[in-house]
């Protein structure tokens, strides 16, 4: 059971700077954020980090050894990225470890800008092949690739071994696979980007009701996504996790994800052998609550796997997504 | 929580039976002392908040006799406790046990999760209620025991034994 590689970097999320100090208490070994717009993929209302806040986080962390990773991950409109360049220019003049990025206009700033900076690749760009994580790594000098929630822990393997590579993957949280045009949908409902506004199903388009039955409809603009009836689990309000009616299902299924998160405990020794360098913990919009209970889990749960031990991991069940999970394409191709 | 027993159900319908006989011109006082102290305590409450400070939120503990209109301006506060047959207007409803909501805005239970299991419903403005959810999420400290404080010992007694039967309620 002990896993044979280095230990692992245990990454968490860190939405408001109450959300990074408990991350950093609770035993992350890196917290990744972004500021406040449309840089990052969780540019929510209320959330994240002006440049005086990311000043004291990253003081913080840093006196508790703990890293920092800042997301300037979505992409940039075209004619717009003085915005994306000024985040990576703030970001490392405040010290952070590792910028992440995803658009190769903005990986090109970096890297001739800030040529000395860490840059991660992001999951948004994507980057599933040999060959993928190669051109990042060789046209940018990207250290680490977070990889995108598509492949099997055999194909990780293959991956690191063929390209020597930094990987990072998802092992908990939302279990969104930001691949084949899903995150289009978003768009396509709203005339938001979730890639370049950094807005997945925006609020200011979701509508919740419930009828004296408690009988919960979502809609996200003129969509509704589910329904769930009274005392049933309910998920986000994305399309990619909608239950829709078909001629082939005319009750509802979901036709492309359940709404369940990603738990990866028990693969977690295979990750680690197959050479995964870094575990990242999903939910930038998730409280207080959630921050402390997932990563203090997930602390014992690697230090377990480095002893030699069964990975130990609380039940984390009630903070789960539609409180169901699954181990998605990690465990095989099939996994619906 | 959505399948309750017979001594839970009794448990969470508890404020209900306490606090009806309560007139709301009571309870106003303490309100107001309340969002004023947060008010002035909290200023990064506000500021997270963007332009959602003029919002009008129904906070509305379904156990208790009344409902909270909420509007988090902070050069003018409005904390007032209303009766649900006046449907107050407002733009955004946040509806949960008392202590679902006070444990939430304490950052001790997470949002989403509550959402999940259908503890928590929201319906209006949802912009407005992530907005205040994120705000109230990077306070640190509780503000429960701020306004159990700001009731002097009473208050504090009163808050201690709430957590405590609020534990044994979920023990079961």
């Amino acid at each position: 059971m002990k896993a044979e590689s280095a230990r692992p970097e245990l990454v968490c999320p860190a939405g408001t700077p109450a959300g990074l100090r408990t991350a950093v208490d609770a035993g992350a070994d890196a917290v990744y954020c972004g500021f406040r717009n449309a840089t990052n993929a969780r540019n929510f209302p209320g959330l994240n980090f002006t440049t005086d806040e990311l000043t004291e986080a990253v003081g913080y962390a840093h006196k508790r050894d703990t890293k920092v990773l800042l997301a300037v991950n979505t992409f940039p409109p075209a004619g717009h990225t003085d915005l994306w360049r000024k985040a990576v220019d703030d970001g490392i003049a405040l010290g952070v470890d590792a910028i992440i990025v995803a658009d190769m206009g903005v990986a090109r700033y970096a890297a001739e800008r800030h040529p000395e900076q860490r840059l991660h690749l992001s999951v948004q760009a994507g980057a599933p092949s040999v060959e993928a994580v190669r051109f990042y790594c060789e046209e940018f000098g990207v250290k680490r690739v977070v990889l995108p929630r598509i492949l099997t822990v055999p194909e990780i393997r293959a991956l690191h071994d063929e390209t020597g590579c930094e990987l990072e993957t998802f092992i908990f949280g939302n279990h969104g696979l930001m691949a084949e045009g899903r995150c289009s949908l978003t768009n396509f409902a709203t005339g938001l980007s979730t890639n370049m506004d950094g807005v997945c199903s925006p609020a200011s388009h979701v509508h919740y009701e419930e009828d004296r039955q408690r009988n919960l409809s979502t809609r996200l603009g003129p969509f509704t996504i589910d329904c769930f009836a009274c005392g049933q689990s309910a998920g986000y309000p994305t399309i990619c996790k909608g239950r829709y009616r078909t001629p082939g299902h005319p009750e509802g299924y979901y036709a492309f994800e359940e709404p369940l998160s990603l738990n990866l405990a028990a693969l977690l020794p295979a990750l680690m052998n197959a050479g995964v360098r870094a575990l990242k913990i999903e939910g930038r919009q998730r409280g207080k609550a959630y921050v402390q209970a997932v990563v203090s889990a997930w602390r014992k749960a690697v230090d377990d796997v480095m002893a030699g031990n069964e990975p130990g991991l609380d039940n984390l069940l009630a903070l789960t997504e539609g409180q169901k999970e699954g181990q998605g394409a990690f465990a095989g191709k099939r996994w619906r | 929580m959505t399948s309750s027993t017979p001594s839970l159900q009794s448990f969470v319908n508890a404020p209900r039976i306490l606090f009806a006989p309560v007139p709301l011109s009571v309870l106003q006082p303490l309100l107001q002392r309340v969002a004023s102290n947060v008010v002035r305590t909290r200023p990064g409450l506000f500021e997270r908040l963007g332009t959602h400070k003029s919002t009008r939120f129904l906070i509305d503990p379904t156990n208790l006799p009344f409902a909270v209109l909420l509007r988090p301006d902070p050069n003018s506060v409005l904390l007032k406790a209303v009766r649900r047959r006046e449907e107050p207007h407002h733009d955004a409803r946040i509806a949960g046990t008392f202590l679902t909501l006070l444990n939430m805005v304490d950052g001790r239970l997470d949002g989403d999760a509550l959402f999940f299991s259908r503890d928590l419903q929201v319906t209006g403005d949802t912009e407005a209620v992530v907005s205040l959810r994120n705000a109230l999420d990077d306070l640190e400290g509780s503000i429960a025991d701020d306004i159990a404080s700001l009731l002097g010992p009473p208050g504090r007694f009163a808050l201690k034994r709430l957590r405590a039967l609020k534990r044994r309620g979920d023990e079961g």
